[in-house]
């Protein structure tokens, strides 16, 4: 086995603080994601083109950089805009709201095509029975539209977790104490850096190979009330 | 907004165009040389020759490129003695070594899958007819087997195109001086973080689209074959479309 020299229970709480934000993160890119799929189904042209402009924006740049941009640069713009209003005041988000609302940000655009294609799945006739039993439009949408459309957007999750727990490893560079830092760190201390970081890979293999399964068990879970030819 | 900064810092974002390209498409180069190879043994029914590349497309795509970057770029160090003795020592010191050889793994990794996907899509109509012609196994694959393979393969292919442009931000981190370096040198100086990233966000997109319409193109000639003719009433029946860029992997 590995010897982490006593950094074994650094390492937990890192994988701890991973854990956290990637289902913080999850959580948010969902509604975003929602509101995204909204966005794009509207029958306002208004907020198609915003919801497109958003997963055209996200899909281009890399993670990396929107999550440096949003931690150092939402301080200081928005100390500019306070100045230009007039008053001075501070904005600074701490590396784990920051990294958060960036992940769930730039995941957002991913779950917003799977909304929308999980209510595209969702068939006409359905709807339309609703309508016609004289459901309201928010009664319809909690009761036959939303966990229909879970159902089918359930793969989809599952593959933007797979992705998102992955990424991150990047709030790392913004200081925000998850596994790949306290790695950092505990390298750092025992000058054996490879040590370290060959057990994150191994922890984020682990998390990687659990995922596997629980999506596939919930998959058969969502599923069972379909008849299989 | 301090546009002047910006202005000041456009030629060295300019003169970082080239590392970002270079790191994109020297790791894909050797990835796709690395995957076709892969994806053949992936394929075999020998699980000897079949499990060992399972386990390495599911190390590498299964952990971030981050870790794997670090560990081959810090991790490393931890072993100097055994690399000096071999003469590696010179290759692993080197950022830019590390950086194209996590690059070119990771992205060997997925495309290994990627080729996969194509091989298995391969109709075994052709495979019957390229057999009842006589081919041997290695000139059916050459000539019938890869050819479709890459058509069928070649839009999953762009998405790993794309997604390994923007994975080449993360070199910026271990001290190559790429776009998004260029940034971060210059906003630690000035603290114009805001500008800078947004104006490395934007040559992100423009390489980024840039480069999909480029590979749109090619995949419009690949598929030349497969559509009607112009004029003709029905809708192309090209391979199938891209996803839009920098799409999930």
């Amino acid at each position: 086995m590995i010897d982490l020299h006593g950094y074994g229970w650094m390492l937990m709480e890192g994988l701890k603080v991973t854990l956290l934000v990637g289902v913080a993160s999850l959580a948010l890119s969902i509604v975003f994601g929602l509101i995204g799929a909204w966005g794009k189904l509207s029958s306002s042209r208004a907020a198609r083109r915003v919801a497109e402009t958003y997963t055209i924006v996200i899909r281009g740049v890399p993670e990396l950089v929107l999550i440096l941009l949003i931690y150092y640069g939402s301080s200081t713009a928005f100390l500019r805009i306070s100045e230009a209003l007039g008053a001075k005041m501070r904005l600074d988000l701490d590396p784990f709201t920051s990294g958060v609302i960036t992940l769930g940000f730039i995941y957002g655009a991913f779950t917003t095509e799977v909304f929308r294609g999980a209510y595209l799945a969702v068939p006409v006739g359905q709807i339309e029975a609703a309508k016609s039993t004289g459901m309201s439009r928010i009664l319809m949408f909690r009761r036959i539209i939303l966990p229909q459309m879970m159902r089918y957007a359930l793969p989809g999750l599952g593959n933007i977790w797979m992705v998102l727990i992955k990424a991150t490893a990047l709030m790392s560079a913004i200081q925000a104490d998850e596994l790949v830092r306290k790695a950092r760190i505990a390298a750092g201390a025992t000058r054996e850096p490879f040590t370290f970081y060959f057990a994150v890979l191994l922890i984020f293999l682990a998390i990687t190979l659990i995922s596997m399964q629980v999506i596939r068990y919930l998959e058969a879970w969502a599923e069972r009330g379909v008849r299989r030819a | 907004m301090d546009l002047l900064i910006v202005w000041e810092t456009l030629p060295q974002f300019f003169a970082a165009i080239p590392t970002t390209l270079l790191l994109t498409f020297s790791s894909l180069a050797l990835g796709l040389i690395m995957a076709v190879p892969l994806a053949v043994l992936r394929l075999s029914k020998n699980p000897l020759l079949s499990m060992p590349v399972y386990g390495f497309v599911l190390l590498f795509r299964g952990t971030p490129l981050l870790v794997q970057l670090f560990l081959i770029y810090y991790g490393s160090g931890q072993f100097r003695e055994a690399f000096e003795a071999v003469g590696l020592w010179t290759y692993f010191r080197d950022a830019w070594f590390c950086a194209t050889l996590a690059l070119t793994l990771n992205t060997a990794a997925y495309t290994t899958e990627i080729i996969r996907g194509g091989i298995l899509g391969v109709p075994h109509g052709e495979v019957e007819a390229a057999r009842a012609c006589g081919m041997s196994g290695p000139l059916m694959f050459r000539r019938i087997v890869l050819p479709k393979a890459a058509r069928i393969a070649f839009p999953a292919y762009t998405n790993e195109v794309i997604f390994l442009l923007q994975a080449t931000s993360l070199v910026s981190l271990v001290t190559i001086t790429d776009i998004t370096r260029v940034a971060t040198v210059t906003a630690a100086r000035s603290f114009d973080f805001f500008e800078l990233y947004i104006t490395a966000a934007i040559f992100y997109i423009i390489l980024v689209y840039g480069l999909s319409g480029i590979f749109k193109r090619i995949e419009h000639m690949l598929s030349g074959h497969l559509r009607e003719r112009p004029g003709a009433e029905s809708q192309p029946a090209g391979g199938a479309t891209v996803e839009g860029a920098g799409s999930l992997r």
